[in-house]
């Protein structure tokens, strides 16, 4: 199969969508050629799909993302592309109040099928309001689907999906992960919301990771298995809805779970994740749950110090060899 | 040169026909609006009028939740929404009941959704984006302004001639997002007619402290397309002024700010009680120059609107009003047994989650249900 990067794949989905559906168009900042998004991915719509429907709008997040809301309700389909997960802190009113609640407050009248395109992540020196991983936030809030792709495969996918959904996504992708390539169909294919993927299969834990930290993981699990340890990866994929039996098949599998993500701990979404793993598989895990996640301070500037908050595969190598080995 | 004047644009024009006693100031700008439409939109604002004045009584009662009362916006909103087609938009605030009942909104609707149940937007007339095409309330102030240039980007988008009316307060042009809606309307010259009810009060806040601009409407100035400024409590002005800015929106000349300087007569909202932050004297000054008998006066000058049709008319509405209660409190009775309900309208279809967390309340219904018996 081709390999194409995450960033090719989504743009891939998006001109597909675009090119099945008129109803379709993209709204944010700088996403028209020549530069074509911060992250690029839009790159090349603009000259194909033409300015209207590639439509890129004065410096407002509540502005594009209410206007896609609007949109939305007379049944267009607005991706719109917030350029830093951070930013979304400006148009959450829009996001938590509006969009996710105009079906529910209208009677079931009114349908939002707006598609919210972000990044988030630390990775590349992007500070304090450039780098964080704010997907718990969207996960919170009753009336939004979440996804959060770790490969072009999966990120295509769901994104042609999240477009067709009659409801408000909130997808995450993430700035580290755009030059990452993976095998991706040439074929039209389409990925449901709330079906976790076990990307690596194994036996002694299950570590159950998002975005970024899929990748962590899988090399985490390739040094153990030179240590005789067996490690299974579980994607979620999608935060809301969580396909929570997948995970705790997987644990009762293994008996031991370690959950990994860039986000800070502290009500991260991997609490929600522990927190139903331990509702619904208490009796099958065999030793303390473990949460791998950022500390709780923003994202460093320095260099240095931002990879040292950073997941890697060696901090998640480390915890499941200390559980898998008893010393935890 | 070091130092010149930049010519801008900079005018605001002030828009009246009626002066207070209902008397026509000028012939020249009264609009030509068909007798039986200025009979129906008479009607409606009686409508308006009796309905608040009940809603705020059931309220009392405590038979329907918090509402905000329309009291002497009625013109300001009728006025504008007179001048719309049906299948134009209307994206209110939460205090457009005036204009909602004009668009098709039933009475029964607005019971059913005060009285806490969002089922009121089930009802026929209400589909979208068919039917009345009046969006939900907005609460949060200042949101829905975006969600107009939206619904017109769209319509633009598409090629299709209708315009969006939104609706907001003088407070909301204090917040960001009706400066992003303004801003985003002017730069890609959507359809849209911004209706700010200039009600001089934002809760406790006056007018004179929510910005230092002389006028609200030229704000729009600033982003670019005209802002005007009418006597809200005039209805023919209200009118005129929206003609204006629909033809200049269906043919593709943009957006237009419409300043209604009005007056709310009533409180902020059912929890508010405005005797503890303004005069007296200022409300029976406001009083004076409210818009019902402004217009009463005006119709039976033209001999459209007799003191014993207006007297026939309270007695139909009160009866039609009375009607609508007994409807809606027969359907609330029912509905406060439908608990989930709330469940209903989350998303298209109701993901694995959601169905656990309905299948537990319905085990604890069940349960209390066998606790009572």
């Amino acid at each position: 199969m081709r390999e194409i990067t995450y960033r090719e794949a989504l743009r891939e989905a998006l001109r597909e969508e675009m090119e099945r559906d008129e109803t379709v168009f993209l709204m944010g900042e700088d996403i028209a050629d020549p530069f074509g998004s911060a992250y690029k991915v839009t790159l090349g719509l603009s000259p194909q799909f033409g300015t209207e429907r590639v439509r890129q709008t004065p410096i407002s997040e509540q502005g594009f993302v209410g206007a896609g809301v609007g949109a939305a309700v007379t049944g267009m389909r607005p991706v719109v592309e917030i350029m830093y997960i951070d930013f979304a802190t400006m148009a959450m009113d829009q996001i938590a109040n509006q969009a996710a609640k105009l079906r529910y407050m209208s009677g079931g009248q009114a349908k939002v099928p707006l598609v919210i395109r972000t990044q988030g992540g630390p990775g590349r020196s992007s500070a304090a309001q450039h780098a964080q991983s704010l997907e718990a936030w969207f996960a919170h809030i009753p009336g939004l689907l979440v996804a959060m792709p770790s490969t072009p495969y999966d990120a295509k996918g769901l994104l042609k999906t999240a477009i067709r959904l009659d409801d408000p996504v909130v997808f995450i992708e993430q700035k580290l992960l755009y030059n990452t390539e993976g095998p991706v169909p040439e074929e039209e294919y389409t990925l449901p919301f709330g079906e976790a993927d076990v990307k690596r299969e194994g036996s002694d834990c299950t570590v159950v990771a998002t975005s970024m930290t899929v990748l962590k993981a899988l090399k985490a699990a390739d040094i153990l298995e030179r240590e005789g340890i067996s490690v299974e990866v579980v994607d979620p994929r999608t935060l809301f809805p969580l396909d929570i039996e997948t995970i705790t098949a997987s644990v009762c599998k293994t008996s031991r779970v370690v959950v990994t993500h860039e986000a800070v701990e502290r009500c991260g979404f991997g609490a929600e994740i522990v927190a139903q793993i331990a509702q619904t598989a208490f009796g099958y895990i065999d030793a303390p749950i473990q949460r791998v996640c950022a500390p709780s301070v923003p994202p460093p500037f320095a260099q240095h110090m931002e990879a040292f908050t950073m997941i890697d595969e060696h901090k998640i190598a480390d915890r499941v060899r200390r559980l898998v080995t008893g010393e935890l | 040169m070091p130092r010149e004047v930049v010519d801008i644009p900079c005018q605001v024009d002030y828009l009246s026909i009626l002066d207070e006693d209902g008397q026509v100031i000028d012939a020249d700008l009264e609009p030509d609006i068909p007798d039986g439409r200025l009979l129906q939109l008479h009607r409606t604002m009686l409508l308006a009028r009796r309905f608040d004045e009940r809603m705020l009584q059931l309220q009392r009662q405590g038979r329907i939740g918090t509402f905000a009362p329309v009291r002497g916006q009625e013109a300001a909103q009728l006025g504008i929404v007179a001048a719309l087609r049906d299948s134009d938009w209307m994206v209110p605030s939460f205090r457009e009941q005036a204009a909602s009942l004009w668009r098709g909104q039933s009475l029964e609707s607005f019971l059913l959704v005060y009285g806490g149940f969002y089922q009121g937007n089930e009802l026929p007339g209400n589909e979208l984006p068919e039917g009345t095409r009046n969006l939900p309330v907005a609460v949060p102030v200042g949101t829905q302004p975006l969600h107009a240039v939206g619904l017109s980007y769209a319509i633009k988008y598409r090629g299709q001639d209708d315009v969006v009316v939104t609706f907001f307060g003088d407070g909301a042009t204090s917040e960001g997002d009706f400066h992003e809606a303004m801003n985003f309307a002017g730069v890609f010259q959507t359809p849209t007619i911004f209706v700010c009810q200039n009600n001089q009060w934002a809760i406790s806040v006056p007018r004179s402290r929510q910005t230092n601009s002389e006028t609200l409407a030229q704000k729009a100035l600033a982003y670019g397309f005209p802002g005007r400024q009418v006597d809200g409590n005039d209805i023919l002005a209200v009118y005129v002024a929206a003609e204006e800015a629909a033809e200049r929106a269906r043919s593709g000349d943009g957006p237009t700010m419409i300043e209604c300087v009005t007056y709310r007569l009533s409180m902020h909202t059912t929890a508010d009680d405005p005797s503890r932050y303004r005069e007296e004297e200022e409300v029976e000054e406001w009083r004076r120059r409210e818009p019902l008998p402004r217009f009463q006066a005006y119709l039976k000058q033209r001999d459209l609107l007799s003191d014993s049709d207006i007297e026939e008319t309270e007695e139909e509405i009160q009866g039609e009003i009375q009607d609508a209660i007994d409807r809606a409190e027969e359907r609330m009775e029912k509905l406060a047994n439908e608990e989930l309900s709330m469940f209903d309208h989350m998303y298209a279809e109701m993901p694995p989650y959601l169905r656990e967390q309905r299948d537990e309340l319905a085990r604890e219904l069940a349960g209390q249900e066998g606790n009572d018996a």
